[in-house]
């Protein structure tokens, strides 16, 4: 039988960031990984991320998983793909499916990153082709460069489904309604923005009453539910789709460490069946160590800490590095992921309904209702300033930690400060050069350019564009508003994209200058 | 003792439903309505809703079911979700062919 100092299951995020760790402290680290691919979930991310600096914020998922294969790679980790792990023994035998054949292996530490499988949800007609979880579209554009049907309805608010929505219009379907029974947008506001604003509208307190069709899904049929989720009569709605896209949240797949014997808990704010551990991922069996969302569901930023904090945990479990060096480490890895974990989305504010920002502003009722912020509630927050030239609104307007957006401005016209969850405010007396840096730094696109008059009663707005084809300078169409509804005529003025938007484009449309503050995307003539 | 285990207590008559024909396991092709009988049939725990029924016992291994019928066993029993033990974890935790379960790699390679 094999041996190995660490066996590390799972490949993902968290896992090669264990193995990454432990490798470099002079562990002998082998990872399996079931998939043909290595990266985990990080290869379908193809948004920026949040967080700061030291997060990566603002680098797009997959260039993220690039880069931990390289440091994978480097540290001298060995990465055994097609490797299905089907259990875990006493004394940490694992036992492996590579090929046509069964292979047993020897951890003396064992770190098990096998991430969420998706939840699913039962209506009539949910087994009908087409009815799909998002992460399976995700898989499907992202991976293998399918686009998943051509009219989907989104059921799920939160960040997968939102982020999801939003790839799937970039991959050039149309969705046609994102749907949820909570009352209130589960993501971030950001994200739902950025969908509102291209048109789809959001039903909050609904839920899908049946998906129609034989052989497939042709229809499906949402209606209105009251306080305790029931259907209420005379509120469904029928949409021509034939996709339906589930994104209900995710289940840790916890089964091998329940198979080997590890103290368990049903604990729903975690997703479900997760091993009770402590901080740095060690379970109730010595040198048995998870990281990820396998121990509760969060997203990839913190899995990857999670994961250096194990790897660092088993490297000091098998006597590699000393308690001290141990200490230390773990300080400032606990450091970063605190600072994952604070304001409004944070684990510990889980279900609870927020009234008012850390700054004491009132949130928009209407980005939790309807997925945009009303015209008559942008002016309240900080980073939404009036001053002559060009400038830039940052509609940020939920307390997240993420603060690209400060480095970006070579002026340092944008301040968040100390605090990472802060709301972005405009600096005084700082002059914006129209750089367009910070909008294409924002990960939410939630920042514009705006002169807000040209002199010619004209304003110009900057808009981050995500979608091809460009549209060329000089094409006439509409500008819509934060609600995706038609506000007026509009002219795109130029599109610049240049590398370090990193493929965020800038689209620049000329608009009368009454709508200076209300036109936030653009559509060509003929797509309207 | 807790009131899962306690089968002296009344959960009252199956009482038919609409969606009683929806398929929850579709591996195995359970539905809805099987599951609930099964309850009222004495099966109380999902290891014996399991055994019973095959659910979550196909090609996903319970992946995409588990959650579900772990939800209709306890509404059926009027208790939480969180109060049913989950069905027993064991290898092969993936499904896989017999063949290959049983095709163990020759002993002999090289240990680094």
């Amino acid at each position: 039988m094999k041996r190995y100092d660490l066996i590390v299951v799972g490949a993902g995020p968290s896992g090669l960031s264990a193995a990454i760790e432990a490798a470099k402290r002079g562990l002998k680290v082998v990872v399996f990984d079931e998939n043909e691919k290595p990266g985990g979930q990080l290869f379908k991310q193809i948004h920026k991320f949040f967080g700061s600096k030291e997060h990566r914020a603002k680098v797009r998922g997959f260039v993220i998983g690039e880069q931990l294969l390289a440091e994978a790679d480097e540290a001298g980790v060995q990465v055994v793909l097609n490797a299905t792990v089907v259990g875990l023994y006493q004394d940490k035998e694992i036992v492996v499916r590579i090929g046509e054949e069964i292979r047993h292996y020897k951890g003396d530490a064992v770190i098990i990153a096998t991430g969420a499988a998706e939840n699913m949800v039962t209506f009539p007609g949910w087994t009908l082709p087409g009815v799909i979880g998002a992460g399976a579209a995700q898989t499907m554009m992202n991976l293998h460069g399918v686009r998943p049907g051509k009219k989907v309805l989104m059921l799920g608010s939160g960040n997968v489904g939102l982020v999801v929505s939003f790839q799937l219009m970039q991959c050039g379907c149309e969705v046609v309604a994102l749907v949820d029974a909570a009352p209130r947008v589960g993501g971030y506001g950001v994200h739902a923005a950025k969908v509102a604003r291209t048109g789809v509208p959001f039903y909050l307190s609904h839920t899908i009453v049946k998906a129609e069709g034989d052989e497939c899904v042709t229809g499906v049929t949402i209606a209105e539910v009251d306080s305790s989720f029931q259907f209420i009569p005379g509120t469904e709605k029928h949409f021509d789709v034939d996709t339906i896209c589930l994104a209900v949240g995710l289940s840790p797949m916890s089964q091998l460490l329940k198979m080997a014997g590890c103290e368990m808990e049903d604990n729903p704010k975690r997703g479900g069946q997760v091993p009770i551990c402590d901080e740095y991922g060690r379970t109730s069996l010595p040198g048995v160590f998870v990281a990820g969302d396998v121990s509760g569901i969060e997203e990839a930023s913190s899995a990857m800490i999670e994961g250096r904090m194990a790897g660092i945990a088993a490297a000091e479990y098998l006597g590699y590095i000393e308690k001290e060096e141990l200490e230390t480490e773990l300080t400032s890895l606990e450091k970063a992921l605190d600072g994952l974990r604070q304001g409004m989305f944070a684990p510990k504010n889980r279900g609870k309904a927020i009234e008012k920002t850390e700054e004491g502003i009132d949130i928009s009722t209407s980005l939790l209702k309807n997925g945009y912020i009303a015209d008559d509630e942008i002016e309240r927050f900080p980073g939404v300033t009036h001053r002559v030239g060009i400038h830039p609104v940052m509609e940020c307007t939920q307390n997240i930690p993420c603060n690209p957006c400060q480095d970006a401005c070579p002026k340092g016209c944008i301040s968040i400060g100390a605090n990472i969850t802060s709301l972005p405010i405009v600096v005084e007396g700082a002059e914006c050069m129209n750089c367009g840096m910070c909008v294409a730094s924002c990960s939410g696109q939630a920042i514009f350019l705006v002169d807000e008059d040209c002199g010619d009663g004209t304003a110009t707005v900057t808009i981050p564009y995500e979608f091809l084809p460009l549209p060329e300078a000089g094409t006439k169409g509409s500008a819509l508003g934060r609600n995706g509804k038609k506000v007026c005529e509009a002219e795109v003025v130029s599109v610049k994209s240049v590398k370090a938007f990193d493929k965020t484009n800038l689209l620049t449309m000329r608009v009368p200058k009454e709508f200076a503050m209300k036109a936030r995307f653009f559509k060509e003539e003929a797509a309207i | 003792m807790n009131s899962v285990n306690d089968r002296l207590r009344d959960i009252g008559e199956f009482v038919p439903a609409p969606d009683d024909d929806m398929l929850i396991c579709r591996c195995e092709e359970i539905t809805k309505g099987e599951i609930r009988k099964a309850v009222h049939e004495g099966m109380w725990t999902l290891t014996e809703i399991r055994r019973y029924l095959r659910t979550g016992m196909g090609l996903c291994q319970g992946q995409t079911c588990a959650k579900l019928v772990k939800g209709i066993v306890a509404r059926e029993l009027g208790v939480s979700p969180a109060e049913l033990e989950p069905a027993t974890s064991r290898a092969p935790m993936r499904p896989i062919e017999m063949r290959i379960f049983a095709n163990e790699a020759k002993e002999g390679e090289k240990n680094e």
